[in-house]
């Protein structure tokens, strides 16, 4: 369903994607690892449609369209799901009237009506239990003075109120304690289905034993490295990154 | 220019949506301003000799006084003697229902998406329409009657209840009180004056629909309410404008008397034509509106969404004069391309135990100016008196700027004051977080808006705030895409 091909793109005229090459199929998730600073970020802000970022080469498609053709708002009406690193704060707007919204203007771009009141109450409820939100928040501001917890675990809540056909997850789990860790990656799986595919960004293998990976890449210096299955997570995290550094001289 | 940066900017030069003119025939006075002229208005308007005098003695004060220039504004000398001071719609038969009103009127009204009838069969709001100086239609007068409540046109009210018009008027905002007070007091044409007997609930919304038709034609309305012991009453003005290149002169005066328990909660949106996104045209907004809770346990709301007008002047104020009296004031002020907006409050402490409350939020955008002026004024008698500021200003890009001005003096040392102030831009980060959620940068500026002035929102009655709302994203909202 993506299909990332000999990426470039950059900020303030500095390169930081530098020719990368990733493929994902319906049903597949794939962990992204890699050095602080290699651009992990950058690829799922470029994918997102972040537009400081400047695509300097190469070409993305999603779901048979041109990726990069297509706006933020297009992209997520698409099925394109960012949970951010740092989610950020707006105040005096609801969360329950943001995700309210931003669902019923997915339903417009996909031509549906809006939800019925009754039926969106339904899928909140349900959603709230899948990741197991405090009801509070739903009427608090958006991520206005929530712990840095709560904002990870209310970026998977609203991805499950989306459903996305691809999310992508840049460090959800930085910064979540370990029940909390295991309810962002139940939420995940629960959501897994052999139409959707996840990309997750993590530092830790820790995850991993949760959301089980089909694939795991190296993003370094721009470009994806070396790939394998679960198993490198953990040769990862046994030996760090200088290995394959040295293995790329 | 990248996407956000466009999308700011498209957002913050949107045309006026609801320039449109009315074209109803209309009667009026020469222009300028001579005693002729007052004298015109005043047996126009078949008024009462002391009427005539009152009007008389402002226009003396006024000739002597010098224009006010304190305030954060700009904007060309206005010409007085440039402006046509009485236009009424030509004289009718009286009307009996809605059908009889004139179809270009209700026309005009439909395009506001504010359709009579539906208002009369629907909402049960008395609407007291003021169409250029003159009020063409008073509903549900009568049913208002049965309790004993006035509710009418200003001149009416002359008519018919001299001796409460003689005795309240001016008594809040004396002919003295400012410049543009004292020009109003000298040739008000009409407005609307409300009266709630003792004890009386008035059971539903008042409103007035305002428009300013004439090209030319200042603006003199002149609103007068009052609340008798444990009475209680919410009234509400609104009002938009057709798109005109020549400035517009509009002078309000507006006195609330609040009496012993008494309650008025006083809720305006106001829309009037702001002048194109260079800067031509636009209204010219001069209001003074005072309240006077005079009586014990009083309490007076002050409620404005200000969206409209090229210059907005503009202090709706409380004087707390009961012991335990209560003053608010909740204030949204939007300013976008060349809008000059300077407007706050003035809470004046000086019965015991009084309490003040502000919260203002400005927005600006485009090249606006936005700036909040309050001053919270604590008297020697006014024991244990209570305020609380919040001041907040959101900047949509960043040519445009926003100013707080709080004064405070404080005579008694039992008094507690609190004031808060935040300035905030709305951020790229902001707008991209709801543009991945699939929210277009149009709906996520309003979004992000409405949150802000949320709390202001929350004391607009339920069917003004739908239609502030509608206003906001109107004023902000551009061409997005
Ligand atoms: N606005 C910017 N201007 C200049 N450089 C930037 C800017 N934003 C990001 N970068 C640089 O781009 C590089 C990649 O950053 P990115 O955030 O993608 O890394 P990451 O792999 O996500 O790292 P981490 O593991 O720390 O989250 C970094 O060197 C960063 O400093
Ligand atoms: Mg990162």
């Amino acid at each position: 369903m993506l299909k990332i091909k000999g990426l470039k793109a950059s900020i303030n005229g500095k390169a930081i994607l530098k020719g990368l090459n990733l493929e994902v199929k319906p049903g597949e998730v794939h962990a992204i690892m890699g050095p602080n600073g290699s651009g992990k970020s950058t690829l799922a802000s470029v994918l997102a449609g972040k537009e400081e970022y400047e695509v300097t080469g190469g070409s993305v498609t999603f779901r048979g369209k041109d990726l990069l053709d297509l706006s933020p708002e297009a992209r997520a009406g698409e099925g394109l799901f960012m949970a951010f690193q740092y989610p950020v704060e707006i105040p005096g707007v609801s969360n329950i009237n943001f995700i309210k919204t931003a669902v019923n203007e997915v339903r417009e771009y996909n031509k549906m009506p809006p939800l019925e009141t009754k039926e969106f109450m339904k899928l909140l409820k349900d959603k709230q239990a899948l990741v197991e939100l405090d009801g509070k928040l739903a009427n608090r501001s958006l991520n206005e003075g929530f712990s840095g917890g709560e904002k990870k675990r209310n970026e998977i809540f609203q991805m499950a109120m989306l459903n996305p056909v691809l999310g992508i997850l840049d460090e959800t789990d930085s910064g979540l304690d370990i029940d909390a860790l295991r309810i962002v990656a139940n939420g995940v799986n629960q959501l897994k289905n052999k139409n959707n595919a996840f990309v997750v960004i993590t530092h830790y293998q820790r995850l991993l034993d949760y959301i089980v990976p089909d694939f795991v890449h190296v993003l370094y210096d721009g470009k994806i490295v070396k790939t394998g299955d679960k198993k490198l997570a953990l040769e990862l995290e046994k030996k760090g990154y200088d290995w394959i550094t040295k293995e790329l001289v | 220019m990248s996407d956000s940066e466009k999308a700011i900017k498209d957002a913050t030069t949107g045309e006026y949506k609801y320039g449109f003119v009315t074209d109803v025939e209309s009667d009026k006075a020469p222009k300028g301003l001579t005693e002729d002229t007052i004298r015109l208005i005043s047996s126009k308007k078949n008024e009462p000799e002391w009427l005539l005098e009152f009007r008389l003695k402002a226009f003396k004060l006024w000739k002597e006084m010098p224009l006010p220039t304190w305030a954060h504004i700009h904007y060309p000398e206005i010409n007085f003697q440039e402006i046509v001071y009485y236009s009424a719609p030509k004289p009718k038969k009286v009307l009996n229902s809605l059908d009889e009103v004139d179809p270009e009127v209700l026309k005009t009204f439909n395009k506001l998406g504010i359709p009579l009838e539906e208002q009369k069969l629907l909402s049960g709001v008395a609407v007291d329409i003021v169409m250029d100086s003159v009020s063409v239609k008073t509903t549900y007068k009568e049913k208002l009657m049965e309790l004993g409540i006035i509710f009418g046109s200003f001149s009416d009210a002359v008519q018919h209840h001299p001796e409460l018009v003689k005795k309240y008027l001016g008594s809040v905002v004396p002919m003295t009180d400012n410049y543009y007070a004292a020009l109003n007091s000298a040739v008000f044409t009409d407005g609307s004056f409300c009266y709630i007997p003792k004890g009386v609930r008035c059971p539903m919304e008042l409103s007035t629909y305002f428009r300013i038709n004439e090209a030319n034609t200042g603006q003199f309305e002149r609103t007068l309410i009052v609340a008798e012991d444990s009475s209680y009453v919410s009234y509400l003005e609104g009002c938009t404008a057709p798109q005109r290149d020549e400035n517009q002169l509009h002078a309000a005066v507006v006195e609330l008397i609040a009496l012993d328990n008494a309650e008025i909660k006083y809720s305006t949106v106001q829309n009037w034509y702001p002048g194109d996104s260079k800067g031509r045209g636009g209204i010219y907004n001069f209001v003074t509106k005072r309240g006077i809770c005079a009586g014990v346990n009083s309490k007076i709301s002050w409620t404005q969404v200000e969206t409209g007008s090229a210059i907005t002047w503009k202090y709706p104020s409380c004087i707390l004069k009961g012991d335990n009296s209560v003053g608010e004031f909740y204030s949204v002020a939007v300013t976008n391309n060349f809008q000059q907006a300077d407007t706050g409050t003035k809470m004046i402490h000086i019965g015991k135990n009084t309490k003040s409350t502000i919260i203002s939020k400005g927005i600006s955008a485009g090249k606006s100016n936005n700036s909040y002026r309050g001053l919270v004024k604590i008297n020697k008698g006014a024991e244990k008196a209570r305020n609380f500021s919040q001041c907040d200003s959101l900047l949509l890009g960043d040519k445009c700027g926003a100013h707080t001005y709080p004064y405070i003096e404080c005579n008694n040392k039992s008094a507690k004051i609190e004031h808060e102030a935040t300035t905030s831009k709305i951020g790229e980060d902001q707008l991209f977080y709801c543009n991945q959620r699939g929210i277009k940068t149009e709906k996520a500026i309003s979004l992000i808006v409405n949150g802000f002035c949320k709390n202001v929102m929350d004391n607009l009655p339920m069917e003004f705030a739908v239609e502030a709302k509608k206003l906001l994203e109107i004023s902000l909202e551009g061409s997005v895409g």
